[in-house]
């Protein structure tokens, strides 16, 4: 532990170990985001991509980097912060480890709005904006069955879990309902995708993460009081009922807009929080990090999926492997370890 | 009269529909060590837990300092009032001097997160509760009395003037349980807190309260000083116990002795 102090009352502690691992996996992210940005039909080496980057580029650099290229890099980036964030907020709000986006019916939601506009007909912005509409309408409707005097974790998961089966049943039955083509693209929709992103699709998420972070990051420490449990932590003043209806109106927002922005990306919410833990060794939500390793998971995804099958394999696919794989090792080691 | 800062009148404690107490009125006077005892379902943890403003009383209010406890600021009440909950949960892989510091939590901010006086109060309630030497274990590897030694830390760390205690002694063995009741009676000599504790043992709530609150069925059987109100009709009319009371050899205050089967009727000579 570091403790900086000021000569006023300032004073700031910081765990080494996880600004270690922050600043590297965020020096790692920029890292893939630069090969990124180089690999395509025109290939362009780290350095053009650094040359263009900074304003040196020839205009045709300048557009492939900037209009083409960089925004899926920052669609990913921001789908990949959104999703580690909002998942190491979920861990933390219902107390298991399981608690993520995806079992607790957010992501279903936002599939359900988008679907019905693909049965109904409508532009991608169309598309997106019901995504989000979807997603926040399960997260207040969840909010209201869970709610009595303060959400309770158990109770949440519960009644998430209920409200994921009555959403993928709806789902299944709008994809039966669409138009053959519609309903391909629905479900290439379905699986994640950061194919052909442009600014339009990156920036209400970009806005909600400016607002977001800085919101999350300031409840970071009365989350860590929670964890001692409801009565220790209203023994130390924090204020439950408030705490856990900013964590979870900030959290939907955030998955809604990340699945609006690229698809429901399966997993990355349930393993960055995981991966962030084991790497800072520090106990509790590591939000920050959690959304830094969230970046980099989805990007170089992206990046494996892209060179791998290329123009094939939506981001989803991958970001599902990785994630299902490093779920059941999770359960099987803790399992041995006997902590789950 | 002594002054109290801490109490509650007309209060209705409920959870849901099920209603514990009505119109029950208590004081904690000010630096005393208050223990409430009764029987299994008396109310006696539903009061504390009014008490800490864990549950909101459907009616009357609990005041601290004079102002309904629930409508000060959270952490303001934080600063005045602390709570050791019954099972308090220690994260996994937390070292103690790490999870007394979360006892500083209401006196810290954004910008203040660890000043050089959360260090030292840090240290001093370590050291107050023999686990200084324990800074550098993990919560997880003590065993039960340490633990609770542990916890009592994080709440001396509050540096608040009142303090709540739900069932201390639960899961110890009666050493440790009298280590931990020593150490309480201690921090209230020493440091003058008032400290409000549950107890289910009645003869450690004789031996340690200066201030005894008896419950049954949701009311206050009889509240002030064991030595003037612990009788054999007393804990009779409380637990439903025939018994004996007789002077604690060791401190003078009344030891409740249970009596025989024999004498209690069931069987006669």
């Amino acid at each position: 532990m570091i403790v900086i102090r000021t000569p006023g009352r300032l004073s700031l502690r910081l765990h080494p170990r996880a600004v270690a691992v922050g600043l590297a996996c965020a020096l790692l992210a920029l890292a893939v985001g630069v090969l990124a940005v180089g690999h395509g039909d025109y290939p362009m080496t780290p350095a053009d991509v650094l040359r263009t980057l900074t304003g040196g580029g020839s205009p045709a650099e300048e557009f492939i980097v900037t209009q083409l290229r960089l925004p899926r890099l920052v669609t990913g980036l921001a789908v990949g912060a959104a999703l580690g964030l909002a998942g190491a907020v979920f861990q933390s709000l219902v107390r298991n480890p399981l608690g993520s986006p995806d079992i607790l019916g957010f992501t279903q939601g936002a599939a359900t709005g988008a679907l019905v506009v693909v049965v109904l007909g409508g532009s991608s912005a169309a598309l997106a904006g019901a995504a989000a509409l979807g997603g926040i309408a399960t997260g207040l409707l969840i909010h209201l069955i869970a709610w009595r005097r303060g959400v309770h974790g158990f109770r949440l998961v519960l009644v998430g879990i209920g409200m994921t089966a009555i959403l993928t049943g709806v789902n299944g039955y709008l994809l039966t309902r669409a138009p053959l083509m519609d309903a391909a693209r629905a479900v290439l929709w379905l699986t994640g995708s950061l194919d052909g992103r442009g600014w339009s699709d990156a920036a209400p998420l970009l806005a909600a993460l400016v607002v977001a972070v800085p919101v999350l990051l300031a409840c970071g420490p009365a989350l860590r009081m929670t964890e001692l449990g409801d009565d220790a932590a209203t023994g130390l003043g924090v204020s439950l009922p408030r705490l856990r209806m900013i964590l979870l109106a900030a959290a939907v927002l955030l998955v809604s807009l990340a699945a609006a922005a690229a698809g429901p990306v399966s997993f990355v919410a349930l393993t960055a929080p995981h991966l962030a833990r084991r790497l800072t060794r520090a106990p509790g939500a590591n939000l920050l990090p959690a959304a830094i390793v969230g970046a980099l998971l989805t990007v170089t995804a992206d990046q494996v999926a892209l060179r791998a099958f290329p123009g094939q394999l939506p981001v989803g696919v991958v970001t599902g492997v990785i994630g299902g794989g490093y779920l059941v090792w999770l359960l099987a080691t803790e399992r041995r370890a006997g902590r789950l | 009269m002594p002054t109290s800062r801490l109490g509650g009148s007309g209060l209705r404690l409920a959870y849901d529909r099920r209603v514990v107490a009505d119109d029950l009125t208590v004081t904690v006077p000010d630096r005393s060590f208050t223990v409430i005892i009764g029987p299994n379902a008396c109310g006696k943890s539903t009061l504390l837990r009014a008490l800490s403003r864990l549950l909101k009383p459907a009616e009357g209010a609990v005041l601290l300092d004079g102002t309904d406890i629930h409508r000060r600021p959270a952490r303001a009440v934080a600063r005045t009032l602390g709570l050791l909950p019954q099972s308090p949960i220690a994260p996994d892989g937390i070292g103690v001097a790490e999870l007394v510091a979360r006892g500083r939590y209401p006196h810290q901010g954004l910008l203040r997160q660890w000043s050089r006086s959360d260090e030292r109060i840090v240290a001093e309630s370590m050291a107050a509760t023999g686990v200084a030497d324990l800074a550098d274990r993990l919560v997880d590897e003590l065993s039960g009395g340490q633990r609770q030694r542990v916890w009592l830390a994080m709440a001396l760390a509050q540096q608040t003037p009142l303090l709540l205690l739900d069932e201390p002694t639960t899961y110890l063995d009666i050493a440790h349980q009298i280590e931990v009741l020593d150490l309480c009676a201690r921090l209230h000599e020493e440091q003058g807190r008032t400290l409000v504790a549950v107890l289910h043992d009645l003869n450690h709530a004789a031996r340690y309260a200066t201030h005894l609150i008896a419950m049954r069925d949701g009311r206050v059987v009889a509240a002030g000083e064991p030595r003037q109100i612990v009788t054999a009709a007393l804990v009779e009319e409380v637990f439903g116990l025939p018994c004996r009371v007789i002077e604690d050899p060791e401190t003078g205050t009344p030891l409740v002795v249970p009596a025989a089967r024999t004498r209690a009727g069931t069987v006669t000579r």
